[in-house]
């Protein structure tokens, strides 16, 4: 019962394991973090965030327009050996608003998370404005205010609406 | 005041905006005791040079009996040797009782205050933040015009770069100001600050022409429209000649019509206006020392408590 497979569908939380045929089946892990109900497409957002690109060498699946009753078609990452932090979660947020966060160890989810919308996230992105404070040598990380459709440097108070994935900070 | 640190307009409330103006008008009539803060030393970090800000705060500490504590020219500081910021106020926090920073990168302020315990003073940073001025500026404001309430003020030059300019149109917001902004479509708000103004409820409109406005004017405030900011010579030349305001520009205004420029002024605004009664940016300068010294004199008060 407790076994994950990531690929749930949205009416059957907590059941978990079951797939309908014609869902993409994509491997379970053993330890790590599978993020499951992002947008449709948005999959590589998310990577992005999280540093992940040809370079890193974490094992990580990913599914993208998976069929979704809650989404249409969602996308989903799992990331083998490695356990999300909260100011990355935060992050991810933005461009994945309905996202869960599934914390896996030993096959089993530990814990189970939506992510919600903070009102400022620290660190992960960096500020576009090449005159703010933050990008010079200071013992400062970023800090941005989310706003309905973008972030704002707290420092600066240059405004990111487009392309949040441009400015992150690996 | 319920700030230690003045950061930005945007973060003073409409009555710490008043406190501050009537404590400015208190030592304008009845200038205070020179021992007053016989044993106040205020730090002075200039990371880039700024005469006139400079001037007037060292003016307004020793009118209050205090005295500058100098950083001196950046060249000669610590940060050419790669000091950061935030190292260089820590170290200063422990000679002073106030801290004074002006900044070329926007966000220095803030960044800094982070650091400090001690009340500090955000004397311009970068493109960001330059409270003192806006306080100058309103006080100037209310001085002449008798009142900050019901005012519609125009602010015409270059609204893109202007600092001066964003900081004003904050904190007239909170003085539900009708503001009108007047400049070439190149040099209009950006767009975080109009986001801003429109969050905050502003009644604000944006022009090309000062004719479409300057009749409802109290306050016509003009900035300098800078070479730098334009490719060619002939565009500037162009641009900038379509925002300047002389003697006959004004006969249009109302006769109350209030003409302030952040100085120093280069051909924006003609000298026969300087005749007028409409000329207030002397005023406007030699305020800053009354404004100045009405600020520090809250902050250090709160501060002996
Ligand atoms: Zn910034």
């Amino acid at each position: 019962m407790n076994e994950y497979d990531g690929s749930e569908d949205d009416a059957d939380e907590g059941e978990g394991g079951e797939e309908s045929a014609h869902e993409l089946r994509i491997s379970k892990i053993h330890n790590g973090t599978v993020i499951d109900h992002i947008a449709g497409g948005h999959a590589p957002d998310v990577l992005a965030i999280l540093g992940i690109d040809s370079a890193t060498d974490e094992v990580v699946s990913i599914g993208m327009n998976v069929p979704s009753d809650r989404l249409g078609h969602k996308d989903v990452v799992k990331i083998e050996g490695r356990e999300l932090s909260q100011d990355e979660v935060e992050v991810i947020s933005l461009v994945a608003p309905a996202a869960s966060i599934n914390i896996i160890r030993e096959y089993d989810v530990i814990e189970k998370n939506r992510v919600e919308r903070p009102s400022t996230v620290e660190g992960v992105l960096s500020c576009p404005n090449r005159n703010c404070i933050t990008t010079e040598d200071e013992p400062v990380a970023t800090r941005f205010e989310v706003l309905d459709d973008g972030v704002r440097c707290l420092y600066c108070g240059t405004i990111i609406r487009r392309r949040l994935t441009d400015h992150i900070d690996v | 005041m319920s700030h230690d640190h003045v950061i930005s307009a945007k973060s003073l409330s409409r009555a710490d905006i008043e406190t501050v103006l009537d404590r400015a008008a208190e030592i304008d009539r009845t200038p205070p005791d020179r021992d007053r803060h016989a044993d106040d030393l205020l730090a002075l970090c200039f990371f880039e040079p700024s005469t006139r800000t400079h001037m007037s705060f060292e003016t307004a500490i020793k009118r209050l009996g205090g005295d500058a504590l100098d950083m001196g020219p950046v060249e000669s500081s610590s940060a050419t040797k790669g000091e950061s910021l935030a190292d260089t106020v820590r170290v200063v926090e422990g000679y002073a009782d106030a801290l004074v920073l002006r900044h070329p990168s926007e966000g220095a302020a803030q960044m800094a205050s982070e650091f400090v315990d001690i009340p500090l003073i955000n004397a311009g940073d970068g493109a960001g933040q330059h409270p003192t001025q806006t306080l100058l500026d309103l006080y100037t404001m209310r001085e002449a015009a008798g009142s900050l309430s019901d005012l519609t003020v125009g602010i015409m030059g270059d609204l893109k770069y202007g600092r001066t300019v964003h900081s004003l149109a904050y904190a007239l917001t909170k003085f539900d100001a009708r503001q009108h902004f007047v400049s070439p479509e190149s040099l209009s708000l950006p767009r975080s600050v109009r986001y801003d103004l429109h969050e905050s409820g502003a009644r604000l409109k944006e022009h090309t022409d000062l004719d479409a406005v300057i009749e409802e004017l109290d306050v016509l405030y003009v900035t300098r429209i800078q070479r730098e900011r334009f490719p060619d010579e002939n565009e500037y030349r162009q641009i900038a000649g379509e925002y300047r305001i002389d003697a006959a520009t004004l006969e249009d205004a109302r006769e109350e019509c209030v003409v302030m420029h952040p100085l120093p002024r280069v051909d924006e605004i003609a000298p026969d206006v300087d005749a007028t009664q409409h000329a207030h940016y002397f005023e406007q300068a030699h305020n800053a020392v009354p404004v100045r010294m009405a600020l520090l004199d809250l902050l250090l008060a709160e501060d002996d408590r």
